[in-house]
C-alpha cells in the first residue's frame, strides 16, 4: 500500500508538472498580449514596454516557464494582472466555497444515483425502472444553465423557499447543490442499477436467498456493498468534473468559487489566475483519483489480492 | 469602459439629459442603505491602477480630486481645489487646496499627497494605465522613462499650493485632473498596504470602504468627514458581486436589490419595458459612445478611398440599432451627439446600396471581392457581424466573420496588415472624459498607428494631427468655442477618409428598484457611471 501511494504521489507530481507545461505553453502561445490589456487603449508604448518589463514578459519563454515553476515550488502563484494581488490569496479566498459545494452536489448526487439506481435494480424491466432510466437520461442531458435557471425560478422566485443567490447559510447550499446532485445523479444511478443487477445475479446472492434472508437484508448487507464499489471510484473521477462543472452553477446563483474566479479571469486575460485555478483543479482531479484508489482496495480485498 | 466594455477602458458618460426617463423629482433625502449587483468581482480599488467601467464608479467616490464635475454634467468645478489659476499662456496651473480635508486615516490632504499621488499614477512600476493622461506635465518622459522618480513640474512651495508646469499647453489639463488617476491618496497608506492598496483603499471621498470580501460583497460607507456637507446622501452601499444580470433582475423585482449594475439583458428589455412598473425602473439614457467598423488603409483593397466609401454606404445601420433591442441610434460621424464638437449638419454616408455598387465598380472592383470582418464573440457582437455581413453581401463583398475572444481580436487589430475589417462591439470607444480630443489620439491619431496601437485602421494623416496638437493648444477659455469648432472640422475631414464605418451610439441602460431616487443623469453620469455620491432613497 505504502508503494502504491508513492508511486501514485510521484505520477500526480509529473502530472501536475505536465499541466504547468501546457498550460504554460498554450496561454502564452494565444496572440494577445497582457501588457497591452492592462495597459488600455490610451496608454504609450513605453508604458507598455514597462509593463511587459515588470512582469517579466519581455524574457525569453524558457525562462518565464523556470521563473514560473520556480515560483509553484514556493508555493508563489504568481500576481493577478487586473487585481494585482496574489493569486494564491485570490484562490484561498474562494476555494472553501467551491469545496462546500462540492462536497454538498457529491453528497446529493450520490444519495439520490443509489437510491434511484437499487430501485431500479429491484424493479428491473418494470415501469419504476423505465421512469428512473429515462429521468436519468433527462438529468444527465440538460444543460446547466437551463436547470439551474429553471430550479431559481421554481424554488426561489416563485416558491420563495431558497435565496436568489449569495453564500453564507445553509439556505444558500441547498439550490446550487441540488442542481448540480441532480443532474449529475442520472449518471450513479445507472451504474449503480446496472451493477446491482449483475450482483443480484451472483451465487452468493441465491444462497442468501436459499438461507432465507429477507429481501431487505439480502439487499442492504449483502448486494449493496458490493454493488457500491464502482462509486467510489466514480467519486473520484466527480471531482474532476464538478471542477469544471461549477462554473456555470456558481455564475447562476452567485456563488463565490473558483469557478466564478476563473470564468472572470479568462474574459481578462488575467493568465495567473488562470494557471492557478488549472493547477488547483488539476491536483483535485489527480488526488480524488489518488483517493479512490486507494480507498477500494482497503475496501475489497479482491483489488487487494491482485 | 463598456457594458461588457473592454476591461482596460474607462469611463461610461452620459450626457443626455432630456431623453432620460422623468423621474419625481423629489428634493434629496438623507440617510438609507442600498445594495447594488454586478456580475464581475471588482478588480481593485487603486486609482492609479483601476480602469474599468465598475470600479471607475466606486473609486471616484473613494477618492478625492482638485478637480471634479457637477453631478449628472460634463461641466468642471474646483473639489480638493479651493481656487486656481491659469497662466496666460496656459503653461502654469496654480491650485490652492481647501483647508482642514482629511484622509479616512484622519491626516489632513496637503499639497505633496497631490505631487505623490501624480507621481505614482506615472511611475511605470505602478503599472498603471492612465501614466500617458500625464504627458503634458514637464518631466513626464523621464518619469515614465524610468530615469527619474518625481516630476519636476509640479511643485509645492507650501502645504496648500500645488503649481504644474506644463511641456505644452493642453487645454483637456483640467479634465486630467479629474479623473480618477489624478486621485489624491496618502503615501503611507500606500507603502503600508505593501502592493496591495487596491484592496485596502485610503482616500479623502464621499464614501469609505468597510468590508471587502473577495468574490461576494463590498460595503462602503459615508465618510462623516467629507468636506462637502449633505453630500453623499445615502449612508452606505453593499456591491454584491458575481450576480447573472437575469438573476440580478429578478431580485431587483423581488426588492431585495436596488440597482442592477449590469443592466437589463437584451432578452428582459422589452418585457421590462413594457411593464406597468417599467418607467420607474429602466434609467435609459445616451452615452458618450460610438461603435464602429474600422477599415484597414493599409490592407487591400481598403486602401481605396473608393472602396472605404462604398463599404460605408453599404451598411444598414437602423437594423443594427434593431438589433439593440433599439438601444441605440444609427451613427453618422466619430463624434457622439452629446460630445462638444459633433457636426449637427454632417449626414454622413447615406444607405445606399446601388451608389456604393458605383462606387466599387469606379474602383474596379465591380464584382466585389473578400475579406475578412473580426468581432467579439460575445452576443450581440456576432449578430451584429452578420449582419454587416449580409449588407456587404448585397454589393458583392464576401466578409468572412470571425468572431473571437476580446483579447484576440485586440491583438489583430494591433497588428499591421492583419485586421481589414473590425466590429468595435464590445470594446468600443467611451470618452474618458468629455472633450472631443479624447476620440482621435489612440484610435485616429498616427500615435496609435503602430503595433500593438488601437487605431485599428491603421490610419495616420500627419497634416490632421497637426491640427490636433493645435486645438488641444488653445488652453484659453475664452478660446473654447474656437477649439470646439476646430475639432468639429477634423472629425468631418477624417470621415472625408472614411477610415471608420460609425456604426451606432449606444444607450446605457440601469435597472433601479422604484424606490432609488434621483434623476437619470446621475444614474448614467456624464464621468461616473452612476454617481453614488448624488443618488438617494425616497423612502
Amino acid at each position: 500500500m505504502a508503494f502504491l501511494v508513492a508511486r501514485r504521489l510521484v505520477q500526480t507530481l509529473l502530472i501536475l508538472f505536465g499541466v504547468a507545461a501546457i498550460t504554460f505553453l498554450l496561454l502564452y502561445a494565444f496572440p494577445a498580449d497582457p501588457a497591452r490589456m492592462i495597459a488600455g487603449r490610451s496608454a504609450t508604448a513605453q508604458t507598455v514596454a514597462n509593463i511587459r518589463h515588470e512582469l517579466g514578459l519581455d524574457q525569453p519563454l524558457p525562462v518565464q516557464f523556470l521563473t514560473y515553476l520556480q515560483g509553484i515550488l514556493q508555493g508563489d502563484l504568481g500576481r493577478s494582472y487586473a487585481q494585482k494581488t496574489d493569486v494564491g490569496t485570490l484562490i484561498a479566498a474562494r476555494l472553501p466555497a467551491t469545496l462546500l459545494l462540492m462536497a454538498a452536489g457529491i453528497f446529493i448526487e450520490v444519495m439520490l444515483g443509489v437510491f434511484f439506481g437499487v430501485v431500479a435494480a429491484l424493479r428491473r424491466g418494470g415501469t419504476v425502472d423505465r421512469v428512473v432510466m429515462m429521468a436519468s437520461f433527462v438529468g444527465v442531458s440538460a444543460p446547466q444553465f437551463v436547470a439551474a435557471l429553471l430550479m431559481l425560478y421554481v424554488f426561489a422566485v416563485t416558491l420563495g423557499w431558497f435565496p436568489m443567490s449569495g453564500f453564507g447559510s445553509f439556505a444558500h447550499v441547498v439550490l446550487p447543490a441540488a442542481t448540480l446532485g441532480i443532474l449529475g445523479a442520472g449518471w450513479y444511478a445507472r451504474m449503480v442499477r446496472s451493477t446491482m443487477i449483475d450482483v443480484l445475479n451472483q451465487d452468493y446472492v441465491r444462497t442468501a436467498r436459499a438461507k432465507g434472508l429477507s429481501s431487505a437484508r439480502i439487499v442492504l448487507r449483502h448486494a449493496l456493498p458490493n454493488a457500491l464499489l464502482p462509486v467510489i471510484a466514480m467519486i473520484g473521477i466527480d471531482i474532476g468534473q464538478f471542477m469544471g462543472g461549477v462554473v456555470v452553477v456558481e455564475a447562476v446563483y452567485g456563488w463565490p468559487g473558483i469557478g466564478q474566479l476563473a470564468w472572470q479571469a479568462i474574459q481578462q486575460v488575467d493568465i495567473p489566475i488562470i494557471m492557478g485555478v488549472t493547477l488547483v483543479s488539476a491536483l483535485a482531479i489527480v488526488l480524488g483519483n489518488l483517493v479512490a484508489d486507494v480507498l477500494a482496495p482497503l475496501i475489497d480485498p479482491r483489488i487487494r489480492a491482485r | 469602459m463598456f457594458k461588457r466594455w473592454l476591461r482596460h477602458t474607462t469611463v461610461a458618460a452620459a450626457l443626455a439629459f432630456a431623453p432620460l426617463t422623468a423621474f419625481a423629482q423629489d428634493a434629496p433625502k438623507q440617510g438609507g442603505d442600498i445594495v447594488i449587483t454586478y456580475k464581475d468581482d471588482i478588480a481593485t480599488l487603486d486609482p492609479a491602477i483601476g480602469y474599468d467601467w465598475v470600479n471607475w464608479s466606486m473609486i471616484k467616490s473613494l477618492y478625492s480630486r482638485l478637480m471634479d464635475y457637477t453631478p449628472g454634467t460634463p461641466d468642471l468645478i474646483p473639489s480638493l481645489a479651493e481656487s486656481f489659476e491659469v497662466a496666460p499662456d496656459g503653461l502654469t496651473y496654480t491650485f490652492k487646496l481647501r483647508k482642514g480635508v482629511t484622509f479616512s486615516n484622519g491626516r489632513e490632504v496637503v499639497a505633496s499627497d497631490v505631487k505623490y499621488s501624480i507621481e505614482r499614477a506615472v511611475n511605470p512600476k505602478t503599472q498603471g494605465p492612465g501614466a500617458g493622461f500625464f504627458g503634458a506635465i514637464k518631466g513626464f518622459d523621464t518619469l515614465s522613462g524610468g530615469t527619474s522618480e518625481t516630476l519636476e513640474g509640479i511643485e509645492t512651495p507650501d502645504d496648500a499650493t500645488v503649481i504644474f508646469r506644463l511641456s505644452r499647453p493642453d487645454a483637456t489639463f483640467l479634465h486630467v485632473l479629474a479623473i480618477n488617476f489624478a486621485s489624491v491618496v496618502p503615501k503611507e497608506a500606500v507603502e503600508a498596504a505593501a502592493g496591495d492598496f487596491g484592496k485596502n483603499p485610503v482616500g479623502s471621498g464621499t464614501f469609505v470602504l468597510k468590508e471587502w470580501t473577495i468574490g461576494q460583497r463590498l460595503v462602503f460607507e459615508r465618510n462623516p468627514d467629507y468636506f462637502v456637507k449633505e453630500m453623499p446622501h445615502i449612508d452606505k452601499f453593499t456591491v454584491e458581486v458575481g450576480q447573472e444580470p437575469l438573476v440580478a433582475l429578478l431580485r431587483l423585482q423581488k426588492g431585495e436589490v436596488d440597482i442592477a449594475g449590469d443592466g437589463i439583458p437584451p432578452a428582459k428589455f422589452l418585457e421590462i419595458k413594457n411593464a406597468p412598473e417599467g418607467a420607474d425602473v429602466i434609467v435609459d439614457g445616451e452615452q458618450l459612445h460610438t461603435g464602429y467598423v474600422t477599415l484597414n488603409t493599409k490592407v487591400k483593397p481598403f486602401d481605396d478611398l473608393k472602396v472605404r466609401q462604398a463599404v460605408n454606404m453599404a451598411i444598414n445601420k437602423e437594423r443594427i440599432t434593431r438589433i439593440l433591442n433599439g438601444r441605440a441610434t444609427a451613427a453618422n460621424q466619430v463624434l457622439p451627439p452629446l460630445m462638444p464638437g459633433y457636426d449637427k449638419a454632417y449626414a454622413g454616408y447615406a444607405y445606399d446600396v446601388e451608389k456604393a455598387k458605383a462606387l466599387l465598380a469606379e474602383a474596379g472592383l465591380a464584382d466585389g471581392f473578400e475579406t475578412i470582418l473580426y468581432s467579439t464573440n460575445t452576443d450581440p457582437q456576432p449578430r451584429i457581424a452578420q449582419a454587416i455581413q449580409q449588407d456587404l453581401a448585397a454589393i458583392g463583398v464576401k466578409a468572412e466573420v470571425r468572431a473571437l475572444a476580446q483579447s484576440n481580436v485586440i491583438a489583430a487589430g494591433g497588428t499591421e496588415g492583419e485586421a481589414p475589417m473590425i466590429w468595435s462591439g464590445g470594446m468600443a470607444w467611451i470618452a474618458d472624459f468629455p472633450d472631443p480630443s479624447n476620440f482621435y489620439g489612440p484610435i485616429l491619431g498616427c500615435a496609435g498607428a503602430v503595433q500593438g496601437g488601437w487605431n485599428w485602421s491603421w490610419y495616420c494623416n500627419k497634416d490632421l494631427d497637426a491640427r490636433a496638437i493645435a486645438a488641444d493648444s488653445m488652453s484659453d477659455p475664452t478660446k473654447s468655442a474656437e477649439r470646439t469648432a476646430a475639432w468639429e472640422k477634423i472629425f468631418t475631414d477624417v470621415m472625408a477618409d472614411a477610415p471608420w464605418i460609425p456604426v451606432t451610439n449606444e444607450r446605457r441602460v440601469v435597472a433601479k428598484s422604484p424606490r432609488m431616487g434621483g434623476e437619470g443623469n446621475i444614474y448614467i453620469d456624464p464621468t461616473r457611471v452612476i454617481n453614488y455620491d448624488a443618488i438617494f432613497v425616497k423612502d
